[in-house]
């Protein structure tokens, strides 16, 4: 799980180009949207593909991504019940 | 016509430099627009969160838009009436191209959002808008070369028929490694009048 969490942060922060931003600066529990990360609705429609993309995971509703994408914590649990690849 | 108008500010951005007003404000020895813009945007100490998630057509317009208008000492806690009317031959070619890339194998077909919504060459006036409170006109034209005739023609118009306060007009365009960006602010004072001529040979200058 900590070897996902890492390339998640990896891969969030290259997709998303969060310039000047390392993995150690996101700690497991920050929020991704909001006051956290402040990523955007754009940022969401992202996140989307990449689940698609890297983890085989498609998305049909877009809200559920309200639950899922509110920490590296959440992603990670949910992608690791749910990867395909 | 009223034509009562002048040339009061104009920023100029090519080949690895910057020109305000004429005088050479930045220039480095970068090897990518990429490496460039993001000195550049450091340089400046331009602060806006969401730059480095800009196309390359986006970043070039925001930061010439940028040097010009932080110099005019606009309230950003207000609206501005400053007018946008851009221009160039590229569109968002550089931008439709990478969207193409990422949709032409129907096997590996995962467009990105992010790339998507700047296959539009004016989405670059709503990110200008949004930093400097601009709730004005705005127009992007395309043109094979540059069209200071409609340029002149178009900002005019705008400050007769009191559409605005001023205008920010040019020229910005990206296409493979080649960009520039020429923007000038048309407003009521100032030294340079606002003509056809004076809009060449700052342009050329």
């Amino acid at each position: 799980m900590d070897a996902l969490k890492q390339e998640l942060k990896e891969n969030i922060i290259e997709q998303l180009n969060l310039e000047d931003m390392t993995p150690a600066d996101i700690a497991d529990d920050d929020m991704l949207f909001g006051d956290g990360l402040g990523l955007d609705s754009i940022d969401a429609l992202e996140l989307i593909v990449m689940l698609d993309k890297n983890y085989g995971i498609k998305l049909t509703d877009p809200k559920e991504g309200r639950t899922i994408f509110e920490s590296i914590n959440t992603m990670a649990a949910y992608i690791t019940e749910h990867r395909s690849k | 016509m009223k034509n009562n108008y002048y040339i009061s500010s104009y920023c100029h951005i090519k080949n690895n430099s910057v020109w305000l007003d004429g005088n050479d404000v930045y220039q480095d020895s970068s090897e990518t627009f990429s490496e460039f813009i993001k000195n550049l945007y450091r340089a400046e100490n331009t602060k806006y969160a969401k730059f480095f998630k800009m196309d390359n057509l986006s970043k070039l317009a925001f930061m010439a838009a940028d040097i010009l208008l932080k110099n005019e000492n606009l309230n950003t806690s207000t609206d501005n009436d400053i007018a946008l009317v851009f221009s160039n031959k590229a569109a968002s070619l550089d931008t439709d191209r990478k969207h193409q890339t990422s949709i032409q194998d129907k096997l590996d077909y995962y467009p990105s959002p992010a790339v998507f919504v700047y296959t539009l060459p004016n989405i670059c006036l709503g990110e200008i808008s949004i930093k400097y409170k601009l709730f004005s006109e705005n127009s992007f034209f395309i043109f094979d070369s540059f069209n200071a005739d409609h340029l002149f023609n178009y900002s005019n118009s705008l400050l007769d028929l009191n559409k605005s306060e001023a205008v920010l007009s040019g020229w910005v365009d990206f296409d493979d490694t080649n960009y520039e960006a020429f923007l000038y602010l048309v407003s009521k004072t100032g030294d340079t009048i606002h003509n056809k001529q004076n809009i060449i040979t700052l342009y050329n200058g």
